[in-house]
């Protein structure tokens, strides 16, 4: 991958590149690991030089009734949103791999923009529309929105892995006498397995993070995240870094799964 | 491939096109029939009336927040673009491949953390009593007021993009053809006069393509110029925030947001054009 040239190797400038590299990771973890910090700091203000260790601030979340249904409800939207995802973001992959027809491109565009409009205005758009339905203030309104976001990333996952199928394989098993719903339970789902339940993973992690849509249309059914941003009006600060390093913990906890997943069967398809 | 339809190939594609077509397309199509909708009496009510439009373009701090949005955007883009090259660079020229591939993992972990939080530790960082002033105390600097300036709101948006930036900026340098890079050297072009010559305009599609996506999400995000910035100068992004939450102004909102979407395309537009300018 890095073969450069040897002659124009100067030891200094790879240095010098590598730090800015540290510096750059060192940029990007900073808030991250200083909201771990700070979420067993006792101090109300957090500042240095640190306070003494403390799990007032977890104690204080975990007392709060509202967090407890905050979480209630993210954790349920989470789940239907990851399972709704999933399925839709397998049926467009399995689409753009297997088939092509007019308007191929306006299929995948639908399939792949949403994440690029921005919150505020998918937020708005979503509350004005939902409204209309008597739709909105409700959590099905949030997984409604949620799942249209979340697509995307289930397609693009799946469809990474319907690539590395042997073309072969599904004209293989029609010829076999399969039929076609035959051949996607025993030849394509298995072979998307880690990939179906990765992107279940991912689509579920993305779901727990997103404030802004759920922030319009949830009404009173406020998800955690929409918690979170109550509390950063309100200024009851540390309580953040608390639920922050909590909601890290799950996110990294479904990110490690679907790697380990993925990374998994990548390794067993090159024996 | 087959070509004719069936019920199995419908059943497959149809779900995600009609959950799309509801809950995607229709919704961003009502912003246009409700921008022309008007409230009495704090009641929205079907209506075919361009008092909204008119109401909006005649304030000045519309287009005092249009112009603040689009110079901040601007500049984020630019300077996540500029902070990112190097990063990128060195990943992939100058890691090995082991630890390109850990680079690229820990840098996906900041697409799952709450950008909230985030946020909110940069306010610990920037606060008057916060950890950059007590270091420079240290050192009998300051204290320099630092949160709820457009630099803090500038500092949110990098943290934003600066993840995705990276990424995209990586994969389009690490498929440049290393044969050109070599002719370069061989040619005794020199390093810097390589990577402005050879290196950038061979991934100058990926490079423009991360930076309008750093446009992208700083011209659309509310949570960094509010608790960085201070509200203050406000962006249209807050706007649509506080004209949605206050009231049932929604109409209005939705010319804010029509306006947004229409200076998205634009420079969507223009900068895909000039990405791919010289190319076939």
């Amino acid at each position: 991958m890095n073969q450069e040239n040897q002659a124009n190797r100067n030891p200094w400038v790879s240095g010098a590149l590598k730090l800015y590299v540290v510096l750059a990771y060192l940029f990007i973890f900073a808030p991250i690991l200083a909201s771990f910090v700070f979420s067993f700091n006792s101090d109300r203000f957090p500042t240095i030089p640190l306070g003494h260790f403390s799990t007032e601030w977890y104690r204080a979340v975990a007392a709060d009734p509202l967090v407890w249904e905050g979480l209630r409800n993210t954790l349920l939207v989470g789940v239907v949103v990851g399972v709704i995802s999933t399925a839709l973001g397998f049926g467009a992959a399995y689409t753009d791999y297997r088939y092509s027809f007019m308007g191929k491109q306006l299929y995948m565009a639908l399939a792949l923009l949403p994440p690029t409009i921005p919150v505020v205005i998918m937020g708005l758009a979503m509350l004005a529309f939902l409204s209309r339905l008597n739709l909105s203030g409700d959590a099905l309104a949030v997984i409604i929105a949620h799942v249209v976001i979340c697509a995307p990333f289930a397609m693009a996952v799946i469809r990474l892995r319907l690539s590395q199928m042997d073309p072969s394989l599904e004209p293989a098993a029609w010829n076999l006498g399969a039929s076609e719903w035959a051949t996607m339970r025993h030849v394509i789902v298995p072979f998307c397995r880690p990939a179906i339940l990765g992107a279940l993973f991912v689509t579920m992690a993305v779901s727990f993070d997103e404030f802004a849509i759920a922030w319009f249309v949830s009404g009173l059914n406020e998800t955690l995240p929409v918690k979170v941003l109550g509390f950063l009006q309100g200024q009851v600060s540390p309580r953040i870094n608390a639920i922050g390093t909590f909601v890290f913990v799950i996110s990294m906890t479904l990110l490690i799964l679907a790697q380990l997943l993925l990374g998994r069967t990548a390794a067993k398809d090159k024996e | 491939m087959r070509r004719h339809v069936s019920l199995y190939g419908l059943t497959v594609s149809l779900p995600l096109l009609i959950w799309q077509l509801l809950f995607f397309v229709f919704p961003l199509v009502f912003l246009i029939a409700l921008s022309f909708w008007t409230v009495r009496n704090f009641r929205m009510q079907p209506d075919f009336d361009t008092v909204n439009w008119i109401t909006m373009y005649g304030r000045g701090i519309f287009w005092q927040a249009y112009a603040t949005t689009l110079a901040l955007a601007t500049m984020a883009a630019v300077l996540t673009s500029i902070f990112a090259f190097p990063c990128a660079y060195a990943i992939a020229f100058k890691l090995p491949e082991r630890a390109q591939r850990w680079a690229i993992m820990l840098m996906v972990i900041p697409f799952f953390t709450s950008y909230l939080v985030r946020i909110y530790s940069w306010q610990v960082f920037l606060s008057d009593a916060g950890i950059i002033n007590v270091m420079l105390g240290w050192i009998g600097l300051g204290p320099y007021g630092l949160l709820n300036t457009p630099g803090a709101t500038l500092l949110g948006y990098v943290t934003l993009a600066l993840p995705l930036v990276v990424l995209l900026q990586l994969f389009s340098l690490i498929f440049i053809d290393r044969t050109l890079v070599e002719a370069a050297h061989n040619m005794r072009c020199g390093r810097l006069r390589t990577v402005f010559e050879v290196i950038v305009p061979s991934a100058r599609v990926g490079l423009v393509i991360a930076g309008l996506f750093a446009f992208i999400l700083s011209f659309g995000d509310f949570v960094s110029p509010i608790y960085l910035g201070g509200g203050d100068p406000t962006t249209l992004s807050i706007l649509i925030t506080d004209t949605t939450k206050s009231g049932q102004q929604w109409p209005r909102a939705a010319v804010i947001a029509l306006t947004m979407i229409v200076t998205l395309m634009i420079v969507a537009f223009l900068s895909i054009r000039f990405a791919y300018r010289g190319r076939k």
